[in-house]
């Protein structure tokens, strides 16, 4: 007979199959697994947008310059603004402290002479700072359209000025928001689920049956850790190909590279559920403690809805120890730059690392025991 | 006693010696010493809280000890606990298997776990399963499976591997009769093939009928060996008096204030008493009084066993004193009439009605699934009746819950306590709950906590206490604001009979008081101890009357003087065979 503390594939397979048929057989599993990743991947693809349009401005034209007419006909001729004219900026000033319009651009009466040295200022554009975001969004929306104008005057004289954007030609928020949400979806299943269901063990009292067995710590961590490392790669994969074939995100990298950072992920968001669970022994606490250091740290500091760099300091520093941070920038790169390993490989090893530190932790407080 | 233990004593399974455990500061087993032999089956039995659980862990290697030696089927469980899972066979309390998994499942779970090779399976699940007859029910998921059988596939997969030592940790608790008696032959079996099986149980009828009993009682060892031996002690004292026309709750109260007895219950129409010494005068002067026979009769186990830890309280109950009288009542104090209750299609409850006069005990019987708690439930305002109406001290329940579950103290069947608050918190919590507040409610809880000992455990959480404390505080959640109604729904299902004398001797006191209480219970004893018995059979009233008329239905050829029991199963026999012309 072999000593209860050596590692036994026997044991490990039992293990393993015995959670394979839990996931099949629990409808709660399968609903955070499968059903709330395309909840979730609908609700940022459609239902939330960076994109602004129809934004309503006032165009204050304060001159009859012909040049000055044909600038406040670009503004009115774009998709993104709703444009109520006027002839001078105090008409329009009243609606927008009542906060019926968003900004206003003035085209002032010595336009003609500002067009000549364009670099001391063409227009002035007010804006709501009130809302930050659509403050922001008025702003480089009307300078670009003041950039194209002066670039077409200046086309008549045979000089082409184009703007650009690099990555994301259309500026189309959904391209970078899908796979920030396939990171989020990712913490779902690896944190929470995971966290949920060894606390289950301890609740139901199957834990102390477990426990009088010859099976050993790596044994009852590995035959968590494998069934939902393939749960979260097959979530994954559904996840992916419908941000892809209908999200219409496109795929510059490869799928390889798309595996293979889903799999460096998966390590530390497990590795984070597999040691709450051991430490909290209870499905309630369990579930708080993954959402508040797992769920809210993906969606708030990986830099998918907010940019690390415009953060305080110490709040930058701390996105350092979020796993989410590193996939979610490789996600981005792969979906929307290409297979950049120079890029890749810095992300993946700290994925790897700060896994490698949770498990660890897993490891040393997970004792065959039921002291507390 | 110092006993100094040999390696490899290969005659003995189980060697402990010296054995302490201590959680923070409260003691759970303080240097205990015994051996055990193969071939043998030993009870661990002792009152809540006495430390069987924690032996039954020591020795499963899933604690480490303060202090002394454990040796299991010859390992050194303190040095090497993981040997000990290849040797000894453990069945944890809560039931230990995937509910979500079917019986073969977790057979073959089980198996692989404790290395049982794919050739001798077949033969292993083939054995077992005859063994305990779970053979047609492999497809069924063990959440599906009946209390009884999940025990016995608990049993089963804490076998695989043919372990020399069986740790069974109150394997009788929720089952049925039947399957108990399945259980025990089963132990029976594995024990005459040499295996040494430990059962901890609180029920003394099942330590009756162990070869050998370990009793604890606060940690330590207070008996070991033969039952019967304990037994033997109480010769010649123990009486029973009857023949008597007073009411027996009040007699019992009278007796168990004299001196010279040590302890009493109510048994059939009679009172069953233990003596201190071997003088009976009082009990003949009782006796006597009351024109009332009185005769020595063979004492049981569990006389032994009141005698032997000597914690009786009396009959009289503190907390009735400080309760006072509940100011009286005209009319009944809870009535239903024509209570139903449907799910669906099926009728839980059906057409039920009855009236509960103020200071009385009312019983509600029946077998599991028979609409006991449905009926419960509604008359506290917990659930809607279909149709029908319920009152609570003439509040119509459909109205005015609110106010009428003001009137009442409900205790639940199950455990009904915040786990996460402690019991000092929990005890605030419902006196929160019931509206008191200041020096009222912190004079209310100083209260509870004299009369239901407490004070030991203010800052545990209550999930982690014993069955018995968890249900005294229970209790002592629902009498804070002294209601006039008391709702117990099986209060002394699980707990040893210490605690149930303690909770009778508190439930008359109350309703000597004006306290009304309707009890649910699956102990036919306890029904004894109720004015009235309203038996539940389909959701329908079958019987309700006194608990001494139903028995005289039961009366027969075969059966001159039958028990509560056999009463019980007549009537439902009965029942059922009426409802079969019926239909």
């Amino acid at each position: 007979m072999s000593n209860g503390s050596d590692f036994s594939g026997v044991r490990l397979l039992a293990l393993m199959r015995k959670e394979f048929l839990q996931i099949l057989r629990d409808p709660s599993t399968l609903l955070i697994a499968v059903v709330l990743p395309i909840i979730i991947l609908f609700l940022f693809a459609y239902a939330v947008s960076l994109d602004l349009e129809h934004v309503k401005i006032g165009v204050a034209l304060e001159t009859n310059d012909a040049q000055a007419q044909s600038l406040a006909a670009s503004f009115s001729g774009t998709r993104y603004f709703m444009v109520t004219p006027a002839r001078t900026r105090r008409a329009l000033e009243p609606q927008l402290e009542a906060g019926i319009l968003r900004g206003i651009v003035v085209i002032p009466a010595d336009f003609a002479q500002r067009i000549t040295h364009p670099a001391q200022g063409v227009i002035q554009i007010l804006t709501d700072g009130s809302q930050p975001n659509t403050a922001n969004f008025v702003a480089a929306y009307a300078q670009n359209i003041l950039l194209q104008w002066l670039s077409d005057q200046q086309a008549i004289n045979g000089v082409v000025l184009v703007p650009r954007f690099w990555f994301n030609p259309d500026v189309e928020s959904r391209r970078f928001l899908v796979p920030g949400a396939l990171a989020v979806v990712m913490t779902i299943i690896g944190t929470l689920l995971t966290a949920l269901v060894v606390a289950r063990e301890w609740e139901r009292g199957t834990m102390e049956a477990l426990m009088s067995t010859p099976v050993s710590v790596p044994e009852i961590l590995l035959g968590k850790l494998v069934p939902y490392f393939l749960l979260g790669l097959v979530a994954m994969s559904i996840a992916s190909l419908l941000a892809v074939f209908l999200f219409r995100v496109p795929l510059h990298g490869s799928w390889w590279a798309l595996l293979l950072a889903t799999s460096l992920f998966l390590i530390p968001a497990l590795g984070q559920g597999l040691l709450i669970s051991v430490l909290s022994k209870n499905q309630f606490i369990a579930s708080q403690f993954a959402l508040i250091s797992g769920y809210l740290p993906a969606f708030m500091l990986s830099g998918f809805l907010f940019e690390i760099g415009s953060m305080p300091w110490p709040v930058r520093w701390l996105t350092h120890i979020v796993p989410a941070r590193y996939f979610v920038s490789t996600l981005q790169t792969v979906f929307l730059v290409g297979n950049v390993w120079a890029l890749f490989i810095p992300d993946m090893l700290s994925m790897l690392g700060i896994g490698a530190v949770f498990f660890l932790l897993a490891r040393r407080k997970l004792h065959k025991s039921l002291e507390a | 006693m110092n006993v100094v233990v040999e390696q490899g004593d290969d005659r003995l399974a189980v060697q402990i010696s010296g054995l302490s455990k201590q959680f923070g500061g409260a003691v759970a087993l303080a240097d205990i010493s015994a051996t055990l032999p193969y071939g043998r089956l030993t009870g661990i039995v002792g009152p809540d809280g006495a430390g069987k659980t924690t032996l039954l862990r020591l020795l499963a290697g899933l604690l480490t000890p303060n202090a002394g030696q454990l040796v299991v089927a010859g390992v050194d469980v303190v040095r090497e606990p993981e040997a000990v899972h290849l040797q000894a066979g453990y069945m944890p309390q809560r039931f230990g298997l995937y509910e979500d998994l079917t019986v073969m499942e977790n057979l073959l779970l089980y198996a692989r776990l404790r290395a049982v090779s794919v050739a001798e399976q077949g033969a292993v699940f083939g054995r077992l399963l005859e063994f305990t007859r779970l053979g047609p029910f492999t497809d069924r998921l063990a959440g599906k499976l009946s209390g009884g059988m999940k025990q016995k596939l608990g049993l089963a997969c804490a076998l695989m591997g043919k372990p020399r030592v069986l740790l069974l940790d109150e394997p009788g608790v929720g089952v049925d009769p039947v399957s108990r008696q399945d259980l025990w032959h089963m132990v029976q079996v594995l024990t005459d093939d040499g295996m040494a099986v430990l059962w901890s149980t609180a029920y003394l009828d099942e330590a009756e009928r162990c070869a050998s009993v370990l009793l604890l009682d606060k940690g330590r060892i207070v008996f070991d060996g033969d039952p019967a031996t304990l037994t033997r002690r109480l010769e010649g004292r123990c009486v029973r008096v009857s023949g008597f026309v007073e009411d027996k709750r009040a007699l019992l109260t009278r007796a168990l204030d004299l001196s010279s007895v040590s302890d009493g219950v109510i048994q059939g129409e009679g009172l069953r008493l233990v003596v201190r010494g071997k003088d009976f005068s009082e009990i003949k002067s009782f006796s006597d009084g009351l024109n009332a026979k009185y005769e020595q009769i063979p004492p049981r186990f569990e006389d032994a066993f009141i005698d032997l830890l000597g914690r009786t309280s009396g009959g009289h109950s503190v907390l009735a004193d400080r309760f006072g009288k509940v100011s009286d009542r005209q009319g009944g104090t809870v009535s239903c009439a024509d209570l139903t209750c449907r799910f669906g299609e099926f009728v839980a409850t059906d057409h039920v009605s009855f009236q509960i006069r103020q200071g009385e005990i009312f019983g509600l019987l029946g077998p599991n699934g028979a609409g006991k708690s449905t009926t419960f439930r509604m008359l506290c305002g917990l659930l809607k009746p279909t149709s029908g109406e319920a009152r609570v001290m003439g509040i119509d329940l459909r109205h005015a819950s609110g106010a009428a579950k003001r009137q009442l103290g409900y205790m639940a069947q199950k455990f009904s306590l915040y786990g996460l608050l402690s019991v000092q918190q929990n005890l605030a919590f419902f006196a929160g709950a019931y509206g008191l507040d200041g020096a009222e409610a912190r004079s209310r809880i100083e209260e509870m906590v004299d009369i239901f000992e407490l004070r030991p455990f203010l800052s545990a959480e209550p999930e982690r206490l014993p069955l018995g404390t968890r249900q005294r505080l229970a209790l002592a959640c629902s009498l804070m604001h002294r209601p006039p109604v008391l709702f117990l729904d099986e209060p002394t299902s699980g707990v040893d009979p210490l605690t149930r004398r303690e909770f009778w001797t508190h439930i008359n006191g109350l309703a000597r008081q004006g306290v009304t209480v309707l009890v649910t219970t699956h102990f036919m004893e306890e029904a004894e101890y109720c004015d009235r018995v309203a038996l539940i059979l389909q959701g329908k009233v079958i019987a309700l009357d006194q608990p001494d008329v139903l028995k005289q239905q039961a009366v027969s050829a075969e059966q001159p003087d039958p028990t509560m029991e056999e009463a019980f199963i007549y009537l439902i026999g009965a029942a059922r065979e009426k409802m079969e012309v019926g239909v």
